[in-house]
């Protein structure tokens, strides 16, 4: 270890003090293609040490990409990157010594028991042959699986095999830990699993890039989320802030009687002064609120509508004020630029 | 209204302990070339106690083709069976191994395909160990497939006259043969998608090599275009060496041939492998 990596090693562990200049994740203009597709056309990341931060998108959308380019898979096609202040092309084996990675796919061996899977890389991550013992049984019985530690993972349920998987991220500290999509396909038990395994790393005072889909989620663990999309980030801040950039909130309601929608959209456009869409389900509709210049709240707006619905003689039999969706916040941050309904071309 | 469902933020329900997280103190010092490697030689140890049959499927054809061959030709193509026994077995020792190879090829496609070799390039490790350890699994999967063959050659009358050396020096030229060929489908490995292409593959060019050369019969009898097939055929070479090594008349001609084929096998698909593996970045 240089001086030099080993004083930035200092800094990182010691997470400097917002302010500091030290950033556990900086990327700037990060570009990649495959082939003819371009998957990433300029990320641009600052994460701060002891954060979690979410890079949030759909399906293709280079999330994974760029997941892949920080953890020194991936060679970046153009742009600079650095995690834990190390260049991840010219000092990609500084970072791999600092970094913890669990991929989209759950990446362990099937063929291998779940003991052997977490002993052999606790070997492979510089553990002595007892150490690499000791430390696999400790996990294996925090995350539930000690029953079936000497069964081989193809056996294992998905969700076993992700806690394994995250457990095996765990095996040694890490400075930054790479999440890649860690619910995706999980129960909501499972997920709620991983969110804790989220916070307990968090609490440990690392740094997470997490990547999801699901605006619900970025919003529960972390503090600052980039919405990455065409390979480009659209919008980044707090969860807050990314809620409020798509509208005060969202009406969706279902009629007793699917025949008066089309008296009911109306009704509703001319009250909240916003286009309404007419669902698959032949009985829903929804609107986005918009914040109000006004400062009047979005439910107080919604209630509104709703009684006046109940006036006109609609039956409305069930309505909800929620959050804007994934979907929605998308919309709202690609109307601009119009590239909102081209987003499946790339994934 | 599916789509205005949201994931409720469930709670802990039982009281459920806390999860581990990271541990306290600093992450020891990254494993040495020779330690990842044998980490890597552990794991394939492992594959091989929990994946028998992936072995012991691919030497039931050399297996089935010495009894049928013994049995039922081996009378009329040396005199008796027991003669033709001592004729083909090396040559089914070599088919077994041959055979075997192909799994070098299969075990990195599955890796790759899999995603766990993300996982391993994340690792601060030197780089070819996860190959290199996989070699050090292969030299066991072709060590136990060249003794199983032999073992059950000896139980039905198969008496090598070179004795134990004549068959450990076989087992050796075979093993340096194998190793290098090992590469060609290591590479091959990293071409194709999945371990299914690799096994199609393998199959493909093997059973062609292995039947067309002279593990059951001498070539004198075949038509001329197929005879000089067979003589160029590295695998006739390979099984020429190997009779003679086992007999205890080795041939240092056909050694010495043997083992420049392997050094070029070598010379061309290791450098390949290693482009490929570290390349796709």
């Amino acid at each position: 270890m240089s001086i030099a990596e080993a004083s930035a090693a200092a800094a990182a562990r010691h997470h400097a003090p917002p302010g500091g200049a030290a950033l556990a994740i900086e990327a700037a203009g990060l570009v990649k293609r495959f082939g003819a597709t371009p998957a990433l056309a300029g990320v641009d990341l600052a994460v701060a040490p002891g954060t979690v931060y979410g890079l949030l998108g759909p399906n293709g959308a280079g999330k994974t990409t760029t997941v892949r380019i920080l953890a020194t898979l991936l060679a970046p096609g153009g742009g600079t990157a650095t995690v834990a202040g190390f260049d991840v092309a010219a000092q990609s084996a500084a970072v791999r010594r600092r970094i913890a990675l669990a991929g989209q796919a759950a990446t362990v061996d099937q063929d291998l028991t779940g003991a052997e899977n977490l002993i052999l890389l606790g070997r492979l991550a510089g553990l002595g042959r007892k150490a690499a013992r000791a430390r696999a049984a400790e996990l294996l019985a925090g995350f539930g699986l000690g029953k079936p530690a000497a069964r081989q993972v193809k056996t294992y349920s998905g969700g076993m095999r992700r806690r394994l998987d995250l457990a095996a991220s765990l095996i040694v500290a890490a400075e930054v830990y790479f999440l890649d999509e860690p619910t995706t396909g999980l129960d909501p038990a499972s997920r709620a699993q991983v969110h804790q395994i989220v916070r307990s790393i968090a609490a440990a005072g690392a740094t997470v890039l997490l990547t999801t889909q699901y605006l619900e989620e970025a919003d529960q663990l972390a503090g600052r989320i980039a919405v990455i999309d065409h390979g480009t980030v659209i919008a980044e801040g707090t969860p807050g802030q990314l809620k409020a950039s798509a509208g005060g909130g969202v009406l969706r309601i279902r009629l007793a009687d699917p025949a008066q929608r089309a008296d009911a959209g109306p009704v509703l456009s001319r009250l909240l002064g916003v286009p309404v869409q007419a669902g698959t389900d032949p009985a829903a509709l929804t609107a986005t609120i918009p914040a109000s210049p006004s400062g009047r709240p979005a439910s107080e707006r919604a209630a509104a509508a709703v009684t006046e619905l109940a006036r006109c003689g609609i039956a409305v039999g069930e309505f909800a004020l929620g959050q804007p969706s994934l979907d929605e916040v998308f919309l709202a941050l690609t109307s601009s630029t119009g590239s909102g309904n081209a987003r499946e071309a790339t994934s | 209204m599916t789509e205005a469902t949201t994931v409720p933020a469930l709670p802990a329900t039982r009281a459920d302990p806390p999860l581990p997280g990271p541990p306290a103190g600093p992450r020891p010092a990254p494993p040495g070339a020779w330690a990842a490697s044998a980490a890597f030689g552990w794991r394939a140890l492992l594959k091989i106690r929990h994946v028998p049959e992936q072995l012991f499927d691919v030497i039931a054809i050399p297996v089935v083709f010495t009894l049928m061959f013994t049995y039922l030709f081996g009378g009329a193509l040396a005199g008796s069976p027991g003669r033709y026994l001592q004729f083909i077995l090396p040559g089914t020792l070599v088919m077994a191994v041959l055979l075997v190879t192909m799994y070098a090829g299969v075990g990195l496609n599955t890796d790759v395909s899999s995603g766990i070799s993300e996982r391993f390039r994340a690792l601060p490790i030197w780089r070819p160990a996860p190959i290199a350890g996989a070699l050090l699994g292969d030299i066991a999967r072709y060590l136990l497939a060249g003794g199983l063959v032999i073992v059950f050659g000896a139980a039905i009358g198969f008496r090598p006259a070179g004795g134990a050396p004549g068959v450990l020096a076989g087992l050796g030229l075979l093993l340096v043969f194998a190793l290098s060929l090992s590469w060609a489908w290591t590479a091959l490995g990293l071409l194709l998608r999945t371990p299914q292409a690799v096994m199609s593959a393998g199959t493909v060019v093997l059973f062609p090599l292995t039947l067309a050369s002279n593990v059951f019969v001498s070539p004198q009898t075949m038509p001329g275009w197929l005879q000089a097939f067979v003589n160029v055929n590295p695998v006739s070479h390979l099984v020429t060496a190997e009779r003679g090594l086992i007999a205890g008349q080795a041939a240092p001609g056909e050694v010495a041939w043997v083992l420049l084929a392997a050094a070029a096998l070598a010379a061309v698909f290791a450098p390949l492998t290693a482009w490929l593996y570290g390349g796709k970045r």
